[in-house]
């Protein structure tokens, strides 16, 4: 007799989610299935629609990394028109990303995945959410959502809004940056900065309690792809596309993302609406997608990069390659990666705005429809996400694809889920605190499924427990 | 100027005014500082009555008459504000959103609507009825501007406009009922049209995102009814007013 767990909803996440785990005759874990249970559609209803408001009309994808659409959304308009757009523009543009990378980073660590860490993957879930932390952690709370704040002013001071700005256009940026914003922005950089330091060393202090969670947190060697360079900078807007091995050898390099097919392809299954995209040169016709799994995101793009270009988020890169041994492989450094990442943002975001020529007042090209297809890649705090359109000769979209980078993490949150499982489940019992681990493995890659989260104090989660013959044995339900 | 021995007094919901006889109780309501809402109506074109938000209640009979097409008579009493009005309107508007495809998030003319600002205006905040989504195709063939049917309302401003002001008469309605639809040249995609001579004076007077200029991203599209005005008054006096004058 085999028998199935289901966790159904996933908490803490953003998005909706269930975990199916099948044990077998003996209680042991078999298989592990992460399956997302929403299902959206903007690559039909955005058909017809002219490319101008795609930018708009795709940040409605997320209301947490909205602008990583708008970036490759916008980036796919510049290519249709053809046009190569002012260079404030493409600073503004950096700017307003790596505001999105602090804020969405900030949320993910603070808000979702430190209560884990700091209350303990044991605590009652009642108060192991971002509110315990602020009756525990008071000043980390407030800090950590002081953070996330100015990360969203960033964005907002620089695309007219917080969340979907209209600011980010075909062309280049809609407004210029006035002087008083940029005084603006530079007076609440210190804090930022302080606050990333503060919460790396807090960090890197606590890693010696989470050995275990480090083993089997998605521990697996897999492929690593992000955006690149030409300099091994670290990169989050523009580039090529890079993939190195489990090691940090270069796989394929200088791919233009407009050639993404070549080298990407996208798998699909029955019961899940997240598509699992592999490395395609790794995995022959009919063959198991697994063989092409690779990660994006933080993680990916620190194992991809050969430095992060400021002199704070280097000195931390290299203790995070000491102790990953070179190439991080464990998907909970995500949050170690995380967390560098909002460093060199708080430092490149300097640079950038002492630098005078951030208030040129040319920051848009104008345009007509010129190519019939393109394709617009930005680096999403989770991940590489691509947009690709085929207009018609109006600039009306005839057919889109997007891929998420959350779904390129669909085959290692998949592993990862099993890892866990397997490493934590032993029988039928299945203890809370094992659940939420389960859980804290998806949480780990930070996945953006749509742009909802659970009610705090009262996670929903329920268990159910089947025979193979999908008769409910038991069932449990927490919130 | 106010002919003195053509005037007639009215009241708007029971405060006195001074009407002009011949002139319409919204003209009337305007030159008083009475807010009566209106949408299909714009200064300097002829009167088409068709959005009838603009409904007023005439005490003689309760008779519900639009105030752009309805000329003042001598001790009129005409009710705006009424509970009975109030709620025709919002139905007005509630149809005329259910009716297209109103996404205001991802318009051209977010914040710069006059059909987001008549809702606002009017407190509808929902409605109560089924979205009709009909598919209907963006024509993006001209060089200039992009039409895009699932915003309008049918106000024929540009159809008004395009004949009246400029003599072109490019737009016209087709169809009948619930297939009404805005059409160019008999029919033919925009970017086709011989007789479209480029002007933008339909692009000026769309009070909603219907009619934009190409490229334009979210709520970029400013559209400047008041031009109109400005236009007629010139064309008819010889007077040639600048923007601030012509509000």
């Amino acid at each position: 007799m085999s028998n199935k767990v289901i966790i159904d909803p996933v908490t803490r996440i953003e998005g909706h989610a269930k975990i199916a785990i099948a044990l077998d005759e003996a209680g042991q874990v078999e298989t592990a299935r992460f399956s997302v249970t929403e299902f959206r559609g903007f690559e039909e209803f955005c058909k017809g629609r002219p490319v101008w408001e795609m930018p708009s009309l795709t940040a409605r994808t997320c209301g947490i990394c909205p602008v990583s659409h708008l970036l490759a959304s916008a980036k796919a308009g510049d290519a249709i028109m053809g046009v190569k757009i002012p260079s404030t523009g493409v600073k503004l543009r950096r700017l307003v990303n790596l505001g999105q990378i602090i804020q969405s980073h900030a949320l993910s660590f603070f808000h979702l995945s430190s209560p884990d860490m700091l209350l303990g993957w044991d605590a009652d879930p009642a108060v192991r959410n971002v509110f315990g932390l602020m009756g525990a952690e008071p000043e980390l709370a407030r800090r950590g959502i002081r953070l996330r704040g100015f990360g969203q002013g960033v964005i907002e001071a620089i695309a007219g809004r917080k969340v979907h700005s209209p600011g980010i256009v075909p062309g280049g940026i809609a407004d210029a940056m006035t002087t008083e914003t940029r005084e603006r922005l530079l007076a609440g950089l210190d804090e930022a900065q302080q606050t990333a330091e503060a919460a790396l060393e807090l960090f890197v202090g606590m890693l010696d309690k989470f050995e275990r969670e480090i083993g089997a947190f998605g521990l697996f060697p897999s492929l690593h792809l992000g955006l690149a360079n030409d300099d091994g900078l670290w990169e989050n807007y523009d580039g090529h596309l890079k993939f190195v091995d489990a090691a940090g050898n270069t796989v394929a390099d200088n791919i233009d993302p407009a050639d993404y097919r070549t080298y990407i392809g996208e798998s699909t299954r029955r019961d899940s609406y997240l598509k699992s995209p592999y490395f395609k040169p790794l995995v022959a016709d009919g063959e198991n997608v697994n063989a092409g799994i690779y990660r994006v995101g933080p993680l990916a793009r620190l194992n991809v990069c050969k430095t992060m270009g400021a002199p704070l988020a280097d000195e931390a890169l290299l203790a995070y390659r000491e102790m990953a041994g070179g190439t991080a492989n464990s998907s909970f450094f995500y949050h170690y990666a995380r967390l560098i990442e909002i460093l060199a943002s708080t430092e490149l975001m300097r640079a950038l705005l002492e630098d005078d020529a951030i208030l040129d007042p040319m920051v848009r090209a104008t345009a007509g429809i010129n190519h019939r297809h393109a394709v617009g890649v930005s680096e999403a705090p989770r991940g590489t996400l691509f947009h690709e359109y085929h207009v018609d000769q109006n600039g009306l979209l005839e057919e889109m694809n997007m891929i998420i980078a959350t779904g390129q993490n669909n085959l290692p949150m998949n592993a990862t889920v099993l890892q866990i499982a397997k490493e934590w489940i032993d029988g039928h019992d299945i203890p809370e605190p094992v659940l939420n681990r389960i859980e804290a493995g998806i949480r780990a890659y930070d996945p953006c499924l749509s742009c909802s989260t659970h009610a705090v104090g009262k996670m929903p989660l329920d268990v159910s427990l089947h025979d193979h013959e999908g008769t409910l044995v038991s069932s449990v339900q927490r919130g | 100027m106010v002919d003195r021995r053509q005037t007639v007094a009215v009241t708007f919901d029971g405060v006195d005014a001074e009407g002009v006889v011949g002139e319409s109780v919204l003209e009337c309501a305007r030159r008083n500082g009475v807010t009566i809402p209106s949408l299909c109506f714009l200064e300097g074109l002829s009167v088409w009555g068709g959005c009838r938000i603009c409904v007023v209640e005439v005490a003689e009979d309760h008779r519900l008459r639009p105030a752009c097409a309805t000329q003042v008579v001598p001790d009129m009493e005409i009710k705006i504000e009424t509970p009975r009005l109030r709620a025709y309107r919002k139905s007005i508007l509630e149809l005329l959103f259910a009716e297209g495809n109103h996404v205001c998030a991802v318009c051209v003319s977010n914040g710069k609507c006059e059909l987001q600002d008549m809702a606002v205006h009017c407190g509808m905040d929902h409605v109560r009825y089924d979205y009709r989504s009909p598919l209907r195709e963006i024509d993006a063939s001209h060089p200039k501007y992009v039409f895009d049917p699932n915003r309008c309302i049918l106000c024929t401003r540009c159809v008004r406009v395009c004949d009246e002001i400029e003599g072109a008469h490019v737009w016209d309605v087709s169809y009948r009922g619930e297939q009404a639809l805005l059409v160019t040249e008999m029919n033919k995609p925009w970017g086709e049209s011989l007789s479209c001579t480029w002007c933008g004076k339909c692009v000026a007077v769309c009070p909603t995102g219907s009619l934009a200029y190409q490229g334009r991203a979210i709520g970029e599209m400013e559209h400047d009814p008041v031009m109109i005005k400005r236009l007629a008054v010139a064309r008819s006096r010889n007077e040639w007013l600048y923007p601030e004058e012509s509000k």
